[in-house]
Order: structure tokens, then C-alpha cells, then sequence
């Protein structure tokens, strides 16, 4: 009996997280579309619906009544499969995020995560490298030059950055005594981490942003050199999953999780907080991108390996030198 | 140091300013609500307008459909007892155009004029397909007072010959005098 509520319950878990990412997803897209309309002095989409609020449906029916197209001279099993790698990747990460402190509910205590791995961190930063492969082969699959240079740069910027990611979080791990990220949250009772870590915080900020292939680090999909990159072949649906919207959600989630205290916040539900602080990253990633230009490939190879990673190994050596004292 | 501080700077004042623009008011003219007025020689559907005493202008010279680059425009000449010549049939295929403005320069008599308006969308392409009767309007366009055979020396209802304007009097050829 209690193996089956167990199990209703984590079913339960897993839909109400897929759909909530899937709906935030495509809201969050209208969010950045009309805040970087402001940004630039324009509305933005405001026909669908009040305030364009229809529009994410909009857009999905149009995506879905696309043609999907697979180029001819395309390796067709990777083309099609890259997409769903990509996809899957950044959904999976959610399944070690924590959204809020447990909840008791019908006498039984139920975690607000999906699974509370006791090496959460090293699986997020596994599935992470895992988004190479959907770039990479994407972008290989396509057999056209543009895919295939976007998807070389897609490569080569995800493993430069993966470092200074991994890097930067070295410290939090050092201060939480866990790779738990359940345990992380928990960690940051009192204050969040940012406090104490803004170098920290900074250089997993801009790594991640390098991870998920944003302005100012859009190298692999450079519109005005290489077309789309390396989803130039792609259309309807998969061009979307290939885009990686949840990316934005992801990165919130993480940067919230390690450096923003989680759930952790006066007043408010914790579920509500983490949704505060997700959308924050959020927005202020949409700021970066209505703000920055695009780095050059030199430059960005420069930060990343003359700039982030030293300063993340200093960083980490400072912080366990204070530690020992 | 010092450049990594300016790189700093550069960076903070170009959020200040995106962050400026956000509590501007857009400039975005939203189109179907509010419609700018457009100047009077912005280039959009053609037509073919009229002389003062109520006239067609076109002559059918079909020198706008030799100058028309993307050959959208078609006619066929004919003449009236009174010597004046039109077109029988005149059709403009807008699905074609690209409203250069090109007949309109080549148009002798001020026929054939572009005017601001552009709003013709159609879901079916033939109906873009307009003909003298949609293009004919009842008023004279840019050239209001110009009437092409008060300066032609062709014999009409409007002059005989040596009557138009800036026209000298026949000469006779049988004599010498002045």
C-alpha cells in the first residue's frame, strides 16, 4: 500500500513539474519577447490575446503544424534524435532541483524534489555535458557547412565553460559540505551564498550563460555569420527543443539553488520564493541580452580560459584557506 | 587593472542605458489602430486619372509597359471619332508590381499616378489583377490643372490646329511671306 501511494505520489510529482516547466517555458518566452521589446523601445508581441498573453499557444500550434523538414543528404536517426537529447537534458535536471521544503500531506511527508541524489550537483553537471551532444551531432546530422561550424562552436564553447562552471561551484560545496542540492538549500538558512561567493557567483553566472548559449555568448547559432547555427536545418517543433527554451528556467534554477538561498525567504510559501528568484535570473539574463553584443570567438575563448578559470581555482583556494582558520 | 576597471564601466553604463530605455514610452505606431498619414508621393496602388473637364488622360502610348521592369501593365490602343485615343482595355497586375514609380515617369499626359494608398491584400491573387474600370478615378492626382491635348498639336474637341498652347499658327507653305 504504502510502495503504491509512493508511487502515485511521485507520478504525480513528475507531471505537475513537466507541465509547470513546459507552460513557464513558453511564458517565458513571451516575458523575454516583451521585455526585450521594452529594452528596445517597442511592444513587443500584444496581438494574441490581452497583452499577447495567447501567444505562446499561438506559437505552438504554429510550430506544430510546421512541416517537419529533414534534409536529404541529412544522417537521419541523429537529426531526428539531437532535438530529444537536448531536450531531455535540460529537463532532466529538474528532477534533483528542490522547489520548496517538504510538506506533510495525509500524514506522510512529502519532499518538494523528485529524487534528492546525494551527488546532485555531479549529475547536473553530467546532464549539462550531455547538451554537448545534442549541439554537436545536431549540427553534424544537419550536413550543412553552417550546422556544422555552429555545432563545432557549439562543442568547443561548452567544454571551455563546463570548467569554470564546475569550477565556480567548488566553493558552495566546500561551504554546504555536500553535493546534495537539497542539502545546499538547507545550507543557506541563515544567508545565501551570494553573500559570501560573489566572485563565485559571478563566474558561474557567466559560464552558465556560455552553457546555454546566450547573447553575449551565441557563438553556435551567430545569425549574422552562420544562418541559425546549428539548428539552421531544423523547423517546426524541433527547432524549438533544439533551441533549448527551458535553458533559461534551468539556469535560474540553478543559480536560485546555489547562490540565492532556494526556497529560503520571509513571509512567502517557499515554492513561491524559488519562482521569484527563477524569474529574476531570468530577467536579468533578458537584460544581458538586450544590453551585451555578441564576443568574438577569440575573446570568448580568452575569457574563458585566461579569465574564469584562474580566477575560479584562486577563488577556491582562498575560500578554503578561510576555512581552515 | 586599469583596463579591466574601464571594461567594468563600459559595461555597467550600457545597462544603465537599456535600463533607461525600458521607461520609454515605445515608438512602435501600432499599424491597424493608428494609420500615419503617409506623404502624397509615397509610391503605392496606381491609377489612372482624369482631366479637369472630366476626360480620360491616357493616350495608350504603352510607354508605361515598356518602361514597367517587371511588365505588369497591358493595354490595348484604340481611337475615338473625335481624334482623341484611349484604351480599350487597361489592366495592371498588382500581384506583379513592385511600385517603382517607373510609369509614372514615363506617362506623357499625367495618366498614370501612384498614390499613398497600399492597404489591397487579397487572398486570392487574381483579384489583384485590376482593370481600367478599378483603376480609373474621377479627379486629375498630383496634376490637377494639366489637360495632355490643350498642349498637343492634335486636332480634338479641345483645339484645332495652331489653337493649343504654345503652339504657332500654321504655316502656310504656298507662300513666302512671313
Amino acid at each position: 500500500m504504502d510502495w503504491i501511494l509512493g508511487f502515485i505520489i511521485l507520478i504525480v510529482k513528475l507531471g505537475v513539474v513537466l507541465v509547470g516547466l513546459l507552460l513557464l517555458a513558453a511564458y517565458l518566452v513571451l516575458v523575454e519577447r516583451k521585455f526585450l521589446g521594452r529594452l528596445q523601445i517597442r511592444y513587443g508581441p500584444n496581438r494574441a490575446g490581452k497583452f499577447g498573453l495567447l501567444q505562446p499557444f499561438a506559437d505552438t500550434i504554429k510550430m506544430l503544424t510546421k512541416e517537419d523538414i529533414v534534409p536529404a543528404e541529412a544522417d537521419r536517426v541523429i537529426f531526428l534524435l539531437a532535438p530529444a537529447v537536448v531536450a531531455a537534458e535540460a529537463l532532466l535536471i529538474f528532477a534533483v532541483v528542490p522547489f520548496g521544503a517538504s510538506i506533510t500531506l495525509l500524514g506522510k511527508k512529502i519532499p518538494m524534489v523528485i529524487t534528492d541524489l546525494n551527488v546532485g550537483l555531479l549529475y547536473v553537471f553530467a546532464l549539462a555535458s550531455l547538451g554537448v551532444y545534442g549541439v554537436a551531432l545536431g549540427g553534424w546530422a544537419s550536413n550543412s557547412k553552417y550546422s556544422l561550424l555552429g555545432g563545432i562552436r557549439g562543442a568547443a564553447q561548452m567544454i571551455s565553460y563546463e570548467l569554470s562552471l564546475g569550477l565556480s561551484l567548488v566553493p558552495i560545496v566546500m561551504l554546504a559540505r555536500s553535493f546534495s542540492l537539497v542539502d545546499i538549500v538547507r545550507a543557506q538558512a541563515d544567508y545565501p551564498f551570494i553573500l559570501v561567493q560573489p566572485v563565485s557567483f559571478m563566474i558561474f553566472l557567466i559560464s552558465a550563460v556560455a552553457e546555454t548559449k546566450r547573447i553575449p555568448f551565441d557563438l553556435p547559432e551567430a545569425e549574422n555569420e552562420l544562418g541559425a547555427g546549428y539548428h539552421t536545418e531544423y523547423s517546426g517543433m524541433r527547432f524549438v527543443f533544439l533551441g533549448e527554451y527551458v535553458n533559461l528556467q534551468v539556469l535560474g534554477a540553478l543559480v536560485a539553488v546555489f547562490f540565492l538561498g532556494g526556497w529560503h525567504g520571509p513571509l512567502l510559501p517557499p515554492v513561491v520564493w524559488f519562482l521569484i528568484k527563477v524569474l529574476a535570473i531570468a530577467v536579468l539574463m533578458i537584460w544581458v541580452r538586450g544590453t551585451l553584443p555578441r564576443l568574438r570567438y577569440d575573446q570568448l575563448m580568452h575569457l574563458g580560459w585566461k579569465v574564469l578559470v584562474p580566477l575560479a581555482l584562486l577563488n577556491i583556494l582562498v575560500t578554503g584557506a578561510f576555512l581552515l582558520i | 587593472m586599469k583596463t579591466a576597471w574601464e571594461g567594468i564601466v563600459a559595461i555597467a553604463s550600457g545597462f544603465a542605458t537599456t535600463f533607461k530605455h525600458l521607461f520609454r514610452k515605445p515608438i512602435t505606431e501600432e499599424y491597424p489602430e493608428y494609420k500615419r498619414v503617409l506623404p502624397e508621393r509615397a509610391r503605392a496602388v496606381i491609377v489612372l486619372t482624369r482631366d479637369p473637364d472630366g476626360e480620360e488622360r491616357c493616350v495608350a502610348c504603352y510607354l508605361c509597359s515598356a518602361a514597367c521592369p517587371v511588365s505588369c501593365i497591358s493595354m490595348q490602343s484604340a481611337e475615338r471619332e473625335n481624334g482623341r485615343r484611349y484604351a480599350r482595355w487597361f489592366r495592371i497586375n498588382f500581384a506583379r508590381c513592385i511600385y517603382c514609380g517607373l510609369c509614372e515617369e514615363a506617362c506623357p499626359t499625367s495618366a498614370i499616378q501612384l498614390t499613398p494608398y497600399f492597404e489591397t491584400c487579397e487572398r486570392d491573387i487574381l483579384k489583384l489583377v485590376y482593370e481600367k474600370e478599378d483603376l480609373l478615378v474621377d479627379h486629375g492626382g498630383k496634376d490637377k490643372e494639366y489637360n495632355f491635348y490643350r498642349y498637343a498639336g492634335v486636332v480634338t474637341e479641345v483645339g484645332d490646329k495652331g489653337t493649343h498652347i504654345k503652339e504657332d499658327k500654321p504655316v502656310n507653305i504656298k507662300s513666302n511671306m512671313p
